[in-house]
């Protein structure tokens, strides 16, 4: 979303040789270690990754989840020992059941670490509020790769034809994109899940659906330029058919920047998925999500008379995660807006 | 202008085919049953719902379909809701004027602020002013409004219980309430409160206004601020102002005068932006507020499947970002002479 935002021209630095020179790319990635900002991000991004693939590791299973792991009590902690297979299996192919927030009771309050024997408390229904937020943090990587994969390849296809194709189809697919981005997005989602039904798979649909139109543009406008190379000429004079010339030639040379900018857009996707989520659009209660997470704190704003801040907790811990990880992305994006940015010079 | 005005104008028939021929499409992935609902007026014709199918041929091909609904469209028949118990445009009618009240009082704030910090820090560029603005502000772009409504309410509510949710106090909904005298003119409690001549209804209501105002406004802020960051500083690099400066003008004039108002362009542009933003926004904040508008409806009736509100509601919607993207086209002219309408 905010990467088609104008960005006026940032007045230090002089970049404006190709993106592809190598004397570019050594400076860029120069001007990216220098600017703190872009570090803290890259770090912070690299810890909820980590985060995320060791999930299984630094948490507790609950027994379903370890059921469907296929171990017993006697070798239940297999999970942590990497010369296991079921180490393995909970890293890269978890059971749908490990995505259930583990319950530590079923009390219709919630609870603060101390009592609960957990990391950071249980919401309401006894879900353990660490095992939400560490999980959470994997179907949020997944929730965004999976809609930026899809929008990208939608995008790609259909501004590549566009732009190299041009006529009616063109101005036909312009004006499509011209009103799904004038749109607010969180509208034309709710639309979709609703009709879809709700459900975390239809909200990466519906949040595709919205995300497209400016990959298509984006990548229409490279597809404008390398057209006009001569090299994409000399492809059509020795008589390569469109298909052949887009595939061979212009889509090696346009997709760059069209990658960066996509996946920057994590942030941005994961952050509207949880705001549907929020809203009540989502998973069914109790599975691993962020949206889901800060629901549950609506119920608990008000502490008992003369204890305002009894449930801190349930509200404070997703949020600022949920935080965390949007500044991490809009950190990362900023700093490579600033160095790649064509007109950033 | 006035050729560029109506062309512009044209194009709202357009959009409200292309949206509304998007979403009658998707429909007919719903069951005639789900779709008969937006065709219902009252509690009694749920009950024969099977009639209305047949009355609607809800089973015929969507084209036929879509040229009955507009035809009911036209004559302002936009469904029944079931989320408000009423026809959907009576609770558009009603719920518009509350909305649009919340985001012009959180437009000011976006606006003001922003392009005052962006000033400030691009004035002062690389010294602290500009570092706590940079920082405040791509820590306020990160703000999920979800997460800073929540957060608002524990620590103003729960804790200083200076603000409640709520559009209303109860004992200020009973002395306005029917038969209290109280008129709804505009249903903008502030307008209607001042009209009454009820100034404790005007503080109740404003305050009440506060916290969804601040929800709203400090994510939009944020990036008014960065945009007007980085256009000042482009512009006080221009020729222009190295000119104004070398014919000796006073330093306040070069850089709010001359600079300034140049670096203004990008910001209006912005605003369109701001505004599908500000849509985004009074959905979730109005949820989290239990503020009775357009956004909290829209969440619920989406939460409740009812098709045809969330219909009414994106339908109405769109309408409203072309009519206001029409506007910023126009200010876009009035602050830059050197665009021409043709």
């Amino acid at each position: 979303m905010a990467a088609d935002l104008p960005v006026a021209q940032n007045p230090d630095g002089a970049l404006d040789a190709h993106p592809d020179q190598p004397a570019r790319k050594g400076r860029a990635w120069k001007r990216f270690r220098r600017n703190p900002l872009a570090v803290v991000g890259l770090i912070m991004v690299a810890a909820f990754v980590l985060i995320a693939v060791f999930a299984p590791v630094i948490t507790e299973l609950p027994r379903s989840c370890l059921r469907d792991l296929e171990l017993t009590a006697a070798n239940q902690h297999d999970y942590r020992n990497p010369t296991k297979p079921a180490f393995w299996k909970a890293v890269f192919a978890p059971p749908k059941s490990c995505f259930t927030i583990a319950r530590v009771s079923f009390s219709t309050q919630p609870a603060d670490a101390a009592t609960t024997k957990t990391v950071l408390g249980t919401t309401s229904g006894g879900y353990d509020i660490f095992y939400g937020l560490v999980w959470g943090t994997r179907t949020a990587f997944k929730v965004g790769l999976i809609v930026v994969g899809i929008a990208f390849a939608i995008g790609v296809i259909i501004g590549s034809l566009s732009g190299y194709l041009g006529g009616v189809f063109d101005n036909l697919v312009m004006r499509f994109t011209d009103i799904i981005i004038s749109l607010p997005s969180l509208v034309v989602a709710l639309v979709v899940v609703m009709v879809l039904g709700k459900s975390i798979e239809n909200i990466m649909l519906a949040i595709a659906v919205t995300a497209w139109p400016s990959y298509a543009r984006l990548m229409r406008g490279e597809v404008l330029r390398i057209k006009e190379e001569e090299y994409v000429a000399g492809a059509r004079a020795i008589g390569r058919r469109p298909l052949g010339i887009i595939g061979r030639h212009v889509l090696p040379n346009a997709i760059g920047p069209i990658v960066i900018v996509a996946s920057l857009d994590i942030g941005s996707v994961v952050l509207t998925a949880a705001a549907l989520s929020f809203l009540g659009l989502g998973a069914e209660i109790g599975y691993a999500d962020w949206g889901q997470m800060i629901s549950f704190a609506r119920d608990w704003i008000l502490g008992p008379p003369g204890k305002p801040f009894y449930f801190w907790y349930v509200s404070f811990w997703p949020g600022l995660i949920i935080l965390l990880f949007v500044l991490a992305w809009n950190l990362l994006g900023d700093a490579f807006r600033d160095v790649l940015d064509p007109q950033s010079k | 202008m006035l050729v560029f005005v109506a062309r512009r104008l044209l194009l709202l028939p357009v959009v409200f085919v292309g949206v509304t021929l998007a979403i009658v499409l998707l429909m007919q992935l719903l069951t005639p049953y789900q779709r008969a609902a937006a065709y219902v007026q009252s509690e009694q014709q749920i009950r024969n719902i099977d009639s209305i199918i047949v009355q609607y041929g809800l089973t015929d091909p969507w084209y036929m379909q879509y040229g009955r609904w507009i035809g009911q469209v036209m004559k302002g028949n936009l469904g029944y809701s079931r989320t408000s118990r009423e026809p959907v445009l009576t609770t558009l009618g009603k719920r518009f004027p509350v909305t649009l009240e919340l985001a012009i009082l959180a437009i000011l704030p976006v606006i003001g602020v922003g392009v005052a910090m962006g000033t400030a820090a691009a004035l002062n560029r690389d010294k602290p002013i500009d570092q706590f603005a940079r920082v405040a502000s791509i820590i306020g772009w990160s703000l999920p409004t979800f997460v800073l409504g929540i957060w608002l309410l524990v620590i103003f509510y729960g804790w200083l219980g200076w603000f409640q949710p709520g559009r209303i106090s109860d004992a200020i909904r009973i002395s306005t309430g029917p038969n209290s005298g109280f008129v709804n003119y505009t249903r903008m409690m502030l307008v209607d409160a001042l009209l009454n001549k009820r100034l404790d209804v005007f503080w109740d209501a404003l305050l009440h206004m506060v916290l969804p105002v601040v929800t709203l406004s400090v994510v939009q802020s944020a990036q008014i601020m960065r945009v007007m960051r980085s256009s000042l500083l482009d512009a006080l690099g221009r020729d222009y102002v190295r000119t104004a400066r070398a014919k000796g003008l006073p330093e306040h004039t070069v850089t709010h005068k001359h600079a300034r108002r140049n670096a203004l362009i990008p910001v209006i542009t912005l605003s369109g932006f701001v505004l599908i933003g500000l849509i985004n926004g009074v959905v979730i904040t109005e949820t989290i507020f239990n503020y009775p508008g357009l956004g909290q409806w829209a969440a619920a009736s989406a939460v409740n499947l009812d098709y045809a509100s969330v219909l009414g509601f994106a339908v109405f919607t769109a309408m409203m970002v072309v009519l206001a993207n029409l506007l910023v086209d126009i200010l876009y002219g009035v602050v830059d002479p050197r665009i021409r309408y043709e």
